[in-house]
């Protein structure tokens, strides 16, 4: 294991950004394009990269844990309250969670609806269930449900990240920072 | 006694009725709906997604001794087009795809039938989907289980030649030009 001070490594602070803006413009994306009426290309054309970027976000999900597995996150500033640091702990265990939860969702949605992914229209990706209509009810069901738990879970993690850059000013959002 | 007379004839006559059609229907085979099916597969942004037809009737007549003498037609009901989406199964039915409401049923019908290699048939004939016919031919290969027939076949076929997806569905970029109608047709004597 590294130790990487009081900072995260660079590798580690370029994939959250970048995932942090992939995840924001996939979950954009599949709102609007889940409230398109009717049938039209770009409609289709928006399911499709959707997946693209939701199979993106899987990539990065598992690069990410890669990192965190082989490297210690930089410790807490030593002012913060017992209880702070159980419930950072607890957020962030659900972040990595769901990262790979909320597009493993929507892909196995997407199969159970009979349309497997050719990510980024090029490579077929393996399409582990036939179609199914039952699963596919549960699919889309639990791909809503987790996307919401997950802007719940990055909504707690932003506001708590802004309390401590300007209320505590503890020099923890400076881990994170480019 | 006048009261057996009248069933007695009726079967007499129904007797007679079997005799006289039975020799033109000696070659007609019965489709066994149940286990046939037919499919379209077109690719999307180069996914490939299949299609089904739910509702389709095929008439069939073929006989060994006389393979030239086989003939086909197929009539399909374009509203039980199964995408697995009720959404976009409604959506296919308009005018841009196969606008069902003017063209309810897509057709086939042979024009020549010829033994190929064996267990093959090779099949010539006219497609109709949506009004527009064209001349299509095919490869068809026929199984035999038990007393059933089963004759299966791939039909590759351009959907714009049928006018399928107009306006800013001609962009084959997004819903490719080929589209493969695959069917299994199993039929019993």
């Amino acid at each position: 294991m590294h130790s990487s001070g009081d900072r995260y490594t660079l590798p580690a602070i370029a994939l959250h950004w970048l995932m942090a803006l992939a995840i924001v413009a996939t979950f954009l994306l599949g709102l609007s394009m889940t409230g398109m009426p009717g049938l039209s290309p770009t409609k289709l054309k928006y399911f499709s990269w959707h997946k693209w970027m939701g199979v993106t976000v899987l990539g990065l999900a598992c690069l990410r844990l890669l990192w965190r597995l082989t490297h210690q996150a930089p410790a807490y500033p030593g002012t913060m309250a017992a209880w702070q640091r159980t419930a950072a702990h607890g957020v962030h265990g659900s972040l990595y969670l769901l990262i790979f939860a909320v597009p493993l969702s929507g892909y196995f949605f997407s199969l159970a609806a009979g349309v497997p992914v050719v990510y980024l229209g090029v490579l077929p990706l393996p399409a582990f269930i036939a179609p199914d209509p039952h699963w596919k009810a549960i699919l889309r069901e639990t791909h809503y449900v987790l996307n919401m738990v997950l802007l719940g879970a990055v909504c707690v993690h932003v506001l708590a990240a802004l309390k401590h850059l300007l209320i505590d000013r503890d020099g923890l959002f400076r881990r994170m920072l480019p | 006694m006048s009261k057996s007379l009248v069933p007695l004839t009726a079967r007499r006559f129904a007797l007679a009725a079997m005799c006289m059609t039975l020799p033109v229907f000696a070659s007609a085979l019965k489709t066994d709906t149940a286990r046939s099916s037919i499919t379209a597969t077109f690719r999307q942004m180069n996914v490939p997604v299949d299609a089904k037809f739910g509702r389709f009737a095929a008439q069939i007549s073929y006989d060994d001794a006389k393979p030239e003498a086989a003939k086909a037609s197929v009539d399909i009901d374009i509203a039980s087009f199964d995408l697995g989406d009720p959404d976009y199964n409604k959506e296919v039915l308009k005018n841009e795809w196969f606008n069902a409401a003017r063209f309810p049923k897509a057709s086939f019908v042979s024009t020549q039938i010829k033994p190929a290699a064996a267990g093959k048939l090779d099949v010539a004939g006219k497609l109709t989907i949506k009004g527009k016919t064209a001349d299509v031919r095919f490869p068809l290969t026929l199984k035999k289980k038990g007393n059933a027939d089963v004759f299966e076949g791939t039909l590759p076929i351009k959907r714009l030649t049928y006018n399928v997806g107009e306006g800013e569905w001609k962009d084959t970029g997004m819903v490719a030009d080929d589209v493969v109608i695959k069917f299994h047709i199993v039929t019993r004597h």
